[in-house]
């Protein structure tokens, strides 16, 4: 096991090195050499008059959210001799099988290029630039023939993977005991339970006040959401990353909560930031590409549709094709299980010279994509703030669950977690469905991969996402998957066939999310 | 003596299910119009001929109707504005400070209908008006058409000849009401979401009108246009950007027909309150209750308050991007053709929540009962304003109680189970 002290400073050199040479240096020297004409700042004292100038002055508040987002985002290192891939993924046989999932996507967009004659990048002709940069406020209204493309992957084919999944070095006997997990996940993993849980979620327990349940119309708002929204207003007041952490986990109040994400998020909106997105706009009205126009038939197929999202069309066009060529996305795979596919220069096959990522940000979008997206256009509608916090929801969060991994928010965790919980908790309906050969995971894997986007009602939804940004973890969604079939129990004993199972719980509309975790974790008979 | 038991006889001539679902899941009977009935729920051409003078119809005291006998005093676009103006003039005169102007002259508290004028009756002031400032873009409007027909952009007074009077290439000779255009100051600064123009639908039942007592239903919806808002002058043509007339964007390219381009109120609200505030938000909502009610008392006066009558207005409004909204118009026969499944369900239970409260129990009605209906049946429903109840609170309550004055007046959340209502503004 490693020495904390060691780990301590492998963790220290690592974010040092991170916030090196970024933009907030650069401003944190300026503003050293600036102070250096106040009267203040005494030649006497000059290093401890300065860090009370950057205190003062809030900048030290920017430099603590900024290491604040870093821990947050990077795992500490295991172990100073731990290989690079370990940090990615440590277990081997994972490791492999998301290589082999990768492959197979990859291979999935080739044949479709090959098949559709498109290459998979191209320089635009001037007219068509000018063209596209006129329309970019209205990508909707365009009607490019879409039929032909399909999406890469939808959820059910990745979850068929999943179930695939098979530790080589575990005995997986062709005898199903009782001690066997019945679900369809069969990978050892460690889970948390329901103690553990109420542990780690302890600020949803039943007396304590929450956004989704003690707002509601029959609560006087003097029992806990006038004082709650003065909270947050001074939390916003401090600028302060880790308390904005700890405050949503009681929930959001709706006209706090676009600020408060972006402080957790650490997302400022400065200059550069917006150069920077005008820079991949830029690049997206020069060059087409292929997964271009995946994303228009996913957005067509999914946001048009949606009644709460179908307005925003064409903001989740703007935000879609610029990440696609975003190649800062390109660092989250330093901790991510996946890689990011390679493509070569026509007629260089393997020769790594004329290799490149493809898309430009190794991300390359499945059925649903978008509907990561659509929620937040509820809450910026400044594109280039939009997309900023849209990237660093994805990298923190949405990565994990289109990838391959066994960390415990990755998306096979959040399968076996869920699964546990129902077998253990209900094990009479998990019997029962699973008899009837509707496993439950079926039913509810694609409201996880998608963090439940166009399954709950939109308030309902950032009041969900508000504790994944609490408490920087995505396991929640599963414990809300449990508590939905813990809640449709009684119908979902009575249906015979997948199907009826999948009607029952084919509208989470009309749910209210918070009084089902309260009751699933703290107010069932364990 | 005579039973009053038995089910309700009612009569309709507009052929919509959710009408007839309606009626049948009471167990109404279906009978013929020259039958006897007690519930007819009628287009308003037959309301026309149901108390027109010649007819000399006389409704029996178990017998209810729809609309109110002149209903058109709010609902034809000319005469809301004239009866709008008029309740200004009178106000200013008794010296109300609901009447209060601003150092531009613009009242503060009764500006929300955009700046109208007869055609061609006042073409002149219209001209005006215009010359005040040329750029601007007007609405031409038939006063007796509904669904978007016959309604035109204009930017120039060219495009209007017309309607002058003395326009020699006049050929417009008939000046009756069937050709009569109102003209309004376009807004051509709507507030846009997702870049989007949309207006929005209210519903609003008022069961007399003195003393006045109304409801607004709570699921009201946005219309968005489907195709991108632009205030470009090359646009004026084009009908799909400036009108959200159900009606007008079905025909367009893009009118999807699972959503309908609808919207709920709720969706809306969440929208303001995440990215405005909740303050600006509570106060736009507030107004929009205000104008509503606003709208109602300016037309109590000269409407004929028959017992035998309700009625249920579509309410159309638009919200610039200053937050504040606008009165375009009042209809009194508001589509019940439903676009998409979930339209079907909430005009379903709109038409539910109008008839248990007009017909109470649905019983064979007496018009001569109260019209205070008990809390539980309003359903979706809540209540708007009610005069009685205003007036026996005693205290006068016109000086507080304005838009955006904090006291008394509660934004009420649509999202919610109905925390309890706003209105203790007189």
């Amino acid at each position: 096991m490693l020495d904390p002290d060691r780990g301590l400073s492998l963790t220290i050199a690592r974010v040092v090195q991170r916030l090196q040479g970024s933009s907030l240096h650069s401003q944190l020297e300026r503003q050293a050499r600036v102070s250096l004409h106040k009267p203040e700042i005494k030649l006497e004292s000059l290093k401890e008059d300065i860090k009370d100038f950057l205190k003062t002055s809030g900048w030290e508040k920017k430099l603590q959210n900024a290491v604040y987002s870093e821990l947050n985002v990077f795992p500490s290192p295991c172990h100073p001799a731990a290989p690079p891939e370990h940090i990615k993924e440590p277990l081997a046989y994972m490791r492999k099988a998301q290589g082999s999932w990768e492959k197979r996507i990859l291979k999935s967009l080739n044949s479709m290029c090959t098949e559709l004659n498109i290459p998979l990048a191209q320089k635009r002709p001037a007219n068509e630039q000018k063209e596209l940069l006129n329309k970019w406020n209205e990508m909707g209204t365009d009607e490019p023939d879409l039929s032909l493309f399909r999406p890469v992957y939808a959820p059910k084919d990745f979850l068929e993977v999943l179930m695939n999944l098979r530790n080589p070095n575990y005995e997986n006997g062709e005898q199903p005991s009782f001690r066997n997990h019945l679900g369809l996940i069969q990978v050892p993993l460690k889970v948390k339970d329901i103690p553990e849980l109420k542990e780690n979620f302890s600020e949803l327990g039943l007396n304590i006040g929450q956004l989704g349940i003690d707002d509601s119309a029959q609560v006087p708002p003097e029992f806990f959401e006038n004082e709650h929204v003065c909270v947050g207003q001074k939390v916003l007041a401090e600028q302060d990353s880790a308390a904005a952490q700890q405050y949503v986990r009681q929930g959001c109040p709706t006209a706090l909560r676009a600020d408060l994400w972006a402080l957790i998020l650490n997302i400022s909106n400065q200059p550069e930031d917006i150069l920077y997105y005008e820079q991949l706009k830029s690049n997206v009205i020069q060059h087409n590409l292929l997964v271009d126009s995946l994303i228009y038939k996913d957005v067509k197929l999914t946001a048009s549709n949606d009644d709460y999202y179908f307005v925003f069309e064409d903001y989740l066009y703007q935000v879609l094709l610029c990440f696609s060529r975003d190649t800062s996305v390109l660092e989250h795979f330093t901790y991510s299980s996946a890689n990011p596919p390679k493509s070569y220069i026509q007629g260089k096959l393997g020769m790594e010279e004329y290799a490149v990522f493809y898309p430009p940000n190794g991300v390359i979008p499945f059925h649903g994509f978008s509907m990561y997206v659509a929620p937040l256009c509820f809450l910026y509608h400044e594109p280039s703030k939009l997309y900023q916090i849209f990237r660093e929801m994805y990298v923190r969060f949405f990565f994990r669950l289109h990838s391959i991994s066994s960390h415990p928010s990755g998306i096979v965790s959040l399968c076996l977690l869920f699964e546990t919980l129902l077998q253990t908790h209900l094990p009479q309906l998990f019997y029962h469905l699973r008899e009837i050969g509707a496993q439950p995971l079926r039913i509810s894997f694609k409201w996880m991969v998608r963090a439940f986007s166009g399954y709950l009602a939109t308030d309902q939804l950032l009041l969900l996402w508000d504790r994944i940004l609490g408490y920087n973890s995505l396991e929640i969604l599963a414990v809300l998957a449990a508590a939905v079939f813990a809640f449709r129990a009684v119908n979902l004993m009575e249906v015979t066939s997948l199907a009826a199972a999948e009607a029952v719980l084919a509208d989470l509309s009309t749910l209210k999310v918070m009084p089902l975790l309260q009751i699933f974790l703290f107010a069932t008979v364990t | 003596f005579r039973i009053m038991a038995g089910k309700v006889k009612w009569v309709t001539d507009i052929e919509k299910s959710v009408l007839i679902n309606n009626f049948e899941k009471r167990g109404w009977i279906q009978v013929a119009e020259n039958e006897d009935w007690n519930f007819y729920w009628m287009s308003v051409q037959t309301i026309r001929n149901v108390f027109s003078v010649e007819t000399g119809y006389r409704l029996s005291d178990d017998q209810i109707v729809n609309h109110f006998p002149n209903h058109y005093e709010l609902t034809r676009k000319d005469l809301m504005v004239k009866n709008i103006k008029r309740y200004r003039k009178e106000l200013e005169k008794e010296g109300s400070p609901l009447a209060e102007k601003d150092e531009n002259g613009k009242y503060i508290y009764l500006d929300f209908v955009p700046v109208t004028f007869m055609l061609p009756a006042d073409y002149n002031l219209f001209v005006e008006e215009f010359r005040k400032n040329p750029s601007s873009t007007w609405i031409m409007k038939p006063c007796g058409k509904a669904q978007g027909k016959g309604i035109f952009l204009i930017n120039k007074l060219s495009q209007i000849k017309k309607w002058s009077r003395d326009s020699k290439t006049s050929s417009f000779v008939s000046q009756s009401s069937k050709e009569a255009y109102v003209i309004s100051l376009y807004i051509n600064n709507p507030l846009l979401i997702g870049g989007k123009k949309f207006d929005l639908r209210l519903y609003v039942l008022v069961s007399t009108y003195r003393p006045l007592r109304c409801y607004m239903y709570k699921l009201g919806f946005c219309r968005f246009c489907t195709v991108k808002y632009t205030p470009s002058t090359s646009e004026l043509d084009n009908m799909f950007v400036h009108l959200t007339n159900v009606a007008i964007q079905k025909h367009g390219d893009d009118y999807n027909h699972i959503h309908g381009g609808k919207w709920t109120v709720s969706n809306l609200r969440l929208y303001l309150e995440s990215t405005r505030g909740k303050e600006v938000t509570n106060k736009l909502f507030d107004e929009i209750h205000w104008i509503i009610v606003q709208s109602l008392k300016a037309v109590a006066p000269v409407m004929n308050n028959d017992k035998h009558c309700f009625e249920c207005y579509g309410y159309d409004i638009i919200i610039d991007d200053k937050l504040k909204p606008w009165l375009i118009e009042v209809n009194a026969s508001p589509s019940l053709t439903s676009s998409t499944a979930n339209d079907r369900i909430l005009k379903y239970n709109l038409i539910n929540d109008t008839l248990n409260i007009a017909v109470p129990n649905g019983e064979i009605p007496d018009c001569k009962w109260n019209k205070s209906p008990p809390k539980e049946v309003l359903g979706n429903y809540e209540v708007l304003y009610d005069e009685e109840m205003a007036q026996s609170d005693g205290t006068d309550r016109d000086l507080r109680g304005r838009p955006g004055q904090p006291m008394g007046v509660k934004g009420s959340r649509t999202r919610d189970s109905g925390k309890p209502v706003l209105t203790t503004w007189k």
